[in-house]
């Protein structure tokens, strides 16, 4: 039996300022464990609908609860430690070791010493870093991606059920890239965890996601299975991602 | 010959030039203390309002750019003559400097690092302890050393107002043409500024 993590109901989003809604009446569920990615061009609203999850952005409409409960009626900082979140720009301090940064929630929660350690023991081994080699590290003498690995290990502290993911891997080189979608999906399958994978790059969106939600201007244009995309397009835009990603590849098929 | 008769001169006055130091040590000190815990309360109080930001810095720089003498002047009707009004002028002055530096040194953190801290469930104030101090405090340490210099340097005024100090030396040897007053005066007024920057910026470097 599947629990449902994630619904939005008729949830939309104005910017102060803007003539439009960044995410307008947008209705969708998610079951726990899903790897759900969100694909869309910049501006889309796809990273607007993750932050309004951890309510780093309230909604201007609509409810959206987690596991049944109305994120409004739960206090903001409780309701963000039940989640991970992973951005990007990493965000790691840079006066804390390696260790300190993957300490920082638990610490918040005064675990006890001996526990923090095994815990960032644990994560590290996770995320692929020898322990030993990284724990005194300092984040500006690692690598993009370890930076990276690091920002997960973070978030996964305190075994929270959701992960959001906002482009984790947007500014990483190719390889390395390759290498930490291996790492998320072989981590997201022994975790069973609800993982929300925003993403512009069609290739990582199939890749990842159990399902994938294609976004266009504030709504959605498809929630399916990327095989069901791929064979019936709902729409005009998604059509063409998957012409232009097909286009992609036969110009690599050109170079050989 | 001048130089041997300036050394007389602190030989056959060296209390009333300690005196005048120390006392000008002390105006300096009493202002610094006052001034770092209206800064620290006024910061934390801007750091929830952007509103409540802006009209402190504004209101402030509105003061700083009043001439030190004109403000010292002002005072006088309602406080009268003497060390606690040059001590309030100058716990005025430095707020200029110290918010400012307070201010943009926290929030001057990269907006990626306070977005993280945000999304792991940090509340403000343990974003502002344990993530935007740490991370600003140079820039914080240039506020204080800035602020000291200054009130060292306006103190020096504050002596027009009767509250003693360096300055007394100073317009003392003005008042009376006495060149080695004046001399005096001014080396130890320069000196303590330049040798407490020098100090603070060396601390400024290892931390």
């Amino acid at each position: 039996m599947t629990h449902t993590a994630i619904e939005f109901s008729n949830v939309s989003k104005k910017f102060n300022n803007a003539g439009y809604n960044a995410v307008d009446h947008v209705s969708l569920t998610i079951e726990e464990g899903e790897f759900i990615t969100i694909l869309g061009s910049s501006g889309c609203g796809k990273t607007t609908l993750l932050k309004m999850i951890n309510r780093l952005y309230e909604p201007s409409g609509g409810t959206i609860t987690l596991f049944g409960e109305d994120i409004i009626s739960v206090d903001v900082v409780k309701l963000r430690r039940r989640i991970g979140y992973v951005i990007q720009q990493v965000g790691l301090f840079p006066h804390m070791t390696i260790a300190e940064n993957v300490a920082t929630v638990p610490k918040l929660l005064k675990w006890s010493k001996e526990k923090i350690d095994a815990r960032v023991e644990e994560l590290l081994y996770l995320v692929g870093l020898e322990p030993k080699e990284f724990n005194k590290r300092y984040p500006s003498e690692l690598s993009g991606g370890q930076q990276q690995r690091i920002g997960l290990a973070r978030a996964l502290a305190i075994d929270p059920k959701i992960m959001l993911l906002d482009e984790p891997f947007g500014a990483i080189d190719a390889i390395s890239r390759m290498n930490l979608q291996e790492e998320l999906l072989r981590i997201h399958g022994g975790l069973k965890k609800t993982f929300l994978f925003v993403t512009h790059d069609i290739n990582e969106a199939f890749k990842l996601g159990t399902r994938v939600i294609i976004m266009n201007q504030g709504k959605i244009c498809q929630f399916d299975t990327p095989r069901n995309i791929v064979k019936n397009p709902a729409d005009d835009f998604t059509s063409s991602l998957i012409t232009a990603s097909r286009n992609q590849e036969r110009f690599w098929e050109g170079l050989d | 010959m001048g130089g041997v008769r300036l050394i007389e001169y602190a030989m056959n006055y060296p209390d009333k030039l300690g005196k005048a130091l120390l006392e000008h040590l002390e105006i300096v000190v009493i202002t610094l203390i006052i001034s770092l815990l209206l800064a620290s309360i006024l910061t934390l109080l801007a750091m929830y309002s952007k509103v409540l930001s802006k009209i402190l810095i504004h209101v402030f720089s509105v003061i700083y750019s009043v001439p030190s003498l004109a403000l010292f002047a002002i005072m006088i009707p309602v406080m009268g003559l003497g060390k606690v009004t040059a001590i309030t002028v100058l716990i005025v002055y430095s707020q200029y400097i110290l918010l400012r530096n307070f201010i943009a040194g926290l929030n001057g953190i990269e907006p990626a690092i306070i977005e993280a801290a945000t999304g792991m469930g940090m509340n403000n104030m343990q974003i502002l302890f344990q993530v935007r101090l740490p991370l600003s405090k140079k820039v914080l340490f240039t506020g204080v050393r800035l602020a000291m210099v200054s009130t060292i340097g306006t103190a020096t005024i504050a002596a027009s107002i009767n509250a003693g100090g360096l300055g007394t030396i100073l317009f003392d040897g003005l008042r009376t043409m006495n060149v080695y007053k004046i001399i005096w005066g001014s080396i130890l007024a320069a000196g303590l500024a330049i040798g407490v920057n020098a100090i603070l910026s060396k601390i400024e470097q290892i931390i």
